[in-house]
């Protein structure tokens, strides 16, 4: 298959078109409208179903709909429209159907801007609506990366009959790279037996997203949160650079995901020609979290530096799986900016000297090094 | 001894197969029961219970996949006219049908209703206008009647300050998309037979693919109006019907385009 | 006139009394028993034998309580003529 140059808006849509998506329903907003525009185009071709709703929230609960009628369905949207989308997700999560869905976050919060940011994290990760549930979240890095989890996305979505969210910032929504787009999949004959497909030669199918006594209730949140441990078990998926150097193994441990995970592994080769030796670790699935994976780093770790374009929100997960052992660091931009990877290596090297002291267990504040010291700085002048 | 034909009787009413025997969970006299009844005789009539999907509400009907033998799913609040077109656009061959209260409809669900209809999305909606919330224990609706108590209009509904009730009828037979918009009584035998009728051509529009479909329904809730079934259907006929006129609001006819 | 044949599911019945105010010839009045929920359900009476099988009752009964019978009137007429 040839390499072609693709925007990873249009990268993603046609992975899910390849995937087998049969329905995809969504509503205009930057930076994700291309993604929409390209389904407008390809869905039609294909005589498969594309609608532009009325607004987001009425986009998921088509989602919703055709997912009840057991066909692949997604939209895509951002932050402001995925916030709109919550009461749907969560309806989507109490009826176990699958859906796919691309948040490609923008600056937050409010209409914020339409600059990339990973604002939204806890929204997607742990708050993705109300009641306890927990979507599948895959966080690419790359075009040809997210081409590869949208497709994971549909597999996991039916395989666990979950929400699977493909989270990305407008910098990869935005940006062409060369891909290699996989086969296309035939879409299935038969639908799944629990589908509403009209209750021809079987009794009715009901598909509900709540049970009135509490002990069905308690027994529906039991399963999912036993399917939530058992995606945990098999799901968790993360890259690593660097860190297992054979003669030199990584003392430093960088953790960032997505666009801010790409940023922070250049500094990270920055620092390791300094003989810094630090690594990146880059979780790809933020939900289930790879926390085992840095607790036991956290067992040889002298320090750890989370980069974020965030006020520090992976951050707190981080916190928790090193429960400790090491001083936990944080680089953040918000409003849209984008660390660079000299800001992000200066805080490599500070972490380096700092944390060469004894293990110092007394976890701060989410420590913004560059925000706080520019605003420390803003204060003292006005 | 002449033969004697055995005593010979005939069935004229019973329960159409489409509504299940599950006991329903609705107050006496309330008129949901009747709607469901003429809903499941018309699917029963057209033939269609085997290729048909409901989509219930939130409110007093959110319990109605109980009581009809379709397939069928719950809904957000105000959101089944979206769910019955994610349905409806991947399996056009099956019968997509709401059923929404007034609530649910013209309140919350007001963006997807009036969006589904634009679009000529070829469903069915069974609209019941019983202008209140019943479910959630009597308050005040975009149906309620000026100057109505409700719970959450103890003084009565003051249009100035609470607005005027929402003519769903003459408001979506404005769009294109409709195809088939009609509002029909059911405070007595005669007004549920033309309901009865009603609901069987809206079904038929979505059957013969010419878009959007609803039925109106006004309706009583004892309960919460605090009236005993029979007085409520009278206080419908000499209420309600005044401010929601029953009629045919929109009837496209065969093969006329938009 | 045809005859009518009138059974009123008595559990079922949550004694709303639309029935009763809608039977023509007054042929349903409501139970002085209760039923297992503690309505007091409508009963069939049809004291002067007038059901003429109109089911109206059922039409407005909210919980399809009511199934309604009706005669076929052709063929008795003809067994009734032979014997006199």
């Amino acid at each position: 298959m040839a390499r072609q140059l693709m925007k990873g808006n249009e990268a993603i849509a046609e992975a899910a078109i390849r995937a087998g998506v049969e329905a995809y329903f969504g509503y205009p907003i930057t930076p994700q409208t291309e993604l929409l525009e390209y389904m407008s185009r390809r869905m039609p071709e294909l005589g498969r179903v594309f609608l532009q709703a009325e607004s987001e929230l009425a986009a998921i609960n088509m989602v919703y709909g055709a997912a009840c009628a057991g066909r692949r369905a997604m939209t895509s949207s951002s932050s402001p429209g995925i916030s709109l989308m919550q009461e749907g997700l969560s309806y989507i999560a109490a009826s176990e159907v699958p859906a796919v869905i691309v948040d490609v976050m923008r600056g937050g919060p409010g209409l914020g801007n339409i600059a990339p940011s990973q604002s939204d994290y806890l929204q997607m990760v742990k708050m993705a609506g109300h009641g306890d549930f927990k979507p599948i979240v895959l966080a690419p890095a790359t075009v040809p990366e997210a081409v590869q989890l949208t497709g994971l996305a549909f597999e996991l979505a039916e395989r666990y009959r979950t929400i699977v969210t493909v989270l990305l910032d407008g910098v990869l929504g935005q940006m062409m790279e060369p891909v290699e787009l996989p086969p296309m999949r035939p879409l299935p004959a038969e639908r799944p037996a629990w589908s509403l497909t009209g209750a021809g030669g079987r009794a009715k199918n009901v598909i509900l997203p709540f049970r009135m006594q509490p002990d069905d209730l308690e027994t529906l949140n039991v399963r999912l949160q036993r399917k939530i441990a058992d995606i945990a078990q098999h799901e968790t998926r993360y890259k690593e650079y660097l860190i297992d150097e054979a003669d030199e193994p990584a003392e430093l441990i960088v953790v960032a995901f997505g666009t801010a995970g790409r940023i922070a592994l250049s500094a990270v080769k920055e620092a390791r020609q300094k003989g810094i030796r630090v690594g990146l670790h880059r979780p790809i699935t933020l939900s289930p979290f790879p926390d085992k994976r840095l607790s036991r780093l956290a067992d040889e770790a002298r320090g750890f530096l989370v980069v974020e374009m965030n006020a520090g929100q992976m951050l707190e997960d981080v916190r928790l799986a090193v429960g400790g052992q090491a001083p936990v660091r944080f680089v953040g931009r918000m409003g849209g900016q984008l660390p660079m990877p000299e800001d992000i290596l200066q805080a490599i090297e500070k972490l380096d000297a700092e944390a060469g002291r004894l293990l110092d267990h007394k976890i701060e504040g989410p420590v913004t090094l560059l925000s706080t010291a520019r605003l420390q700085r803003r204060q003292t002048v006005n | 001894m002449i033969p004697v034909e055995p005593f010979a009787e005939q069935v004229v009413f019973q329960r159409p197969r489409a509504l299940s025997a599950a006991p329903t969970t609705y107050c006496p006299g309330c008129m949901h029961g009747v709607a469901h009844r003429l809903v499941a005789e018309a699917i029963d009539e057209l033939g269609i219970r085997e290729r048909t999907i409901l989509v219930a509400p939130v409110g007093c009907a959110v319990f109605a996949y109980n009581f009809f033998e379709v397939d069928g799913v719950v809904a957000p609040h105000g959101r089944a006219p979206a769910l019955a077109t994610g349905i409806k656009r991947v399996e056009p061959d099956k019968i997509v049908f709401t059923y929404q209260g007034d609530g649910d409809l013209a309140s919350i669900g007001m963006g997807e209703i009036v969006h589904a209809a634009a679009r000529g999305e070829n469903l069915t909606v069974i609209f019941v206008n019983n202008a209140v919330y019943g479910m959630t224990g009597g308050q005040m609706a975009p149906t309620t009647l000026p100057g109505m108590k409700t719970t959450s209009s103890p003084l009565g509904r003051d249009p100035r300050s609470m607005g005027r009730p929402l003519k769903m009828c003459e408001l979506l037979s404005q769009l294109d998309g409709a195809a088939y918009i009609a509002r029909r009584s059911l405070h007595s035998p005669a007004e549920i037979r033309k309901a009865k009728k009603a609901i069987v051509e809206a079904f038929k529009t979505q059957i013969a693919g010419r878009g959007f479909s609803m039925v109106e329904l006004l309706a009583s809730c004892p309960t919460n109006w605090d009236m005993k079934p029979v007085d409520a259907l009278k206080w419908i006929e000499t209420h309600m019907v005044q401010v929601y006129p029953p009629g045919d609001y929109k009837i496209k006819a065969e093969g006329q385009e938009d | 006139m045809a005859k009518g044949h009138v059974l009123i599911d008595f559990e079922r019945c949550k004694g709303c009394e639309l029935c009763a105010s809608v039977c023509p010839k007054g042929g349903i009045k409501m139970s002085e028993q209760f039923n297992a929920k503690g309505y007091r359900p409508a009963v069939w009476l049809n004291p002067d034998g007038a059901c003429t099988g109109c089911a109206l009752c059922a039409l407005i009964c909210p919980d399809t309580a009511i199934t309604v019978y009706r005669e076929v009137v052709p063929r008795m007429a003809v067994v009734k003529a032979a014997h006199n």
